[in-house]
């Protein structure tokens, strides 16, 4: 590092290594609402999706964004006909949009998941239901981090 | 090894829709942390959870590191047959678990 070295440090290389060292930190890149619209539209494709059905529950604020209790719950009836296929969550601040994704089958009665996750900042949360007939349907939510996940590892 | 918890009913009524609970020890570290050292600690998370009943599977979940550590998921099924309900996660690092339940559905 510049600014650490025996020989004579100028101004200059000093300055540019503090630049480095606090830029650092940040360097692992951020999902962002476009990544998580992309993570989204790859799932997706071209079909809209559709308000309703889907219903995501979790805490509006949370104390401990390491830990935070997720249910993702669907309304269908869950017949061979009529089911559904998948449920997949994506959240926007996070390293990666990606949460998780669940394949259900009628096997499973009830359009149920619940799960805990982690959360880096406070965000919205995108909880999106395919159906067996190809259909898309979303619920979203907003929630409020009071301590962060990702954080340093204090051990 | 008592690093995997299961919530399941040992017993149901055909066609009953039973909800199970599964709940394993693991770092779940994202690979976005730097540890002590100042170096980001690489990432170790299970990537797929798995539920068959008697072979056949129900349910699968594919992990990402926004994941809790101790991993918990609670989803439902419909009970079919007697017989066993088996739990598989497997992850980085050639990591595999798999648990099973009995169940007598009458």
């Amino acid at each position: 590092m510049p600014g650490t070295t025996k020989e004579r440090t100028t101004r200059r290389t000093f300055i540019a290594g503090v630049a480095l060292v606090s830029v650092l930190p940040f360097a692992p890149a951020r999902a962002t609402p476009e990544a998580m619209a992309a993570a989204i539209k790859e799932v997706v494709g071209d079909n809209a999706i559709r308000e309703g059905r889907v219903t995501l529950d979790l805490p509006p604020l949370i104390e401990n964004g390491n830990a935070v209790p997720l249910a993702v719950s669907v309304e269908s009836p869950m017949t061979e006909a009529d089911h559904i296929k998948a449920i997949h969550v994506f959240n926007e601040k996070n390293p990666q949009p990606h949460v998780f994704d669940a394949r259900l089958s009628p096997r499973n009665g009830k359009a149920v998941v619940a799960t805990r996750i982690k959360l880096g900042d406070s965000q919205k949360i995108v909880a999106i239901a395919e159906t067996s007939k190809g259909e898309f349907f979303s619920a979203s939510a907003d929630v409020i981090v009071t301590l962060a996940a990702c954080l340093e590892d204090l051990t | 090894m008592t690093q995997v918890l299961i919530n399941a009913p040992k017993t149901a009524k055909k066609g009953e829709v039973i909800e199970l609970k599964a709940l394993i020890l693991h770092v779940m570290e994202t690979g976005f942390r730097p540890g002590t050292s100042g170096r980001i600690i690489p990432r170790n998370i299970i990537e797929r959870f798995t539920a068959s009943w008697n072979g056949a599977e129900i349910f699968r979940m594919d992990f990402s590191p926004a994941i809790s550590a101790n991993p918990f998921v609670s989803f439902f099924a419909v009970a079919s047959e007697s017989g066993k309900i088996s739990f598989r996660w497997t992850g980085d690092e050639g990591f595999a678990v798999e648990e099973s339940v009995a169940i007598d559905v009458a």
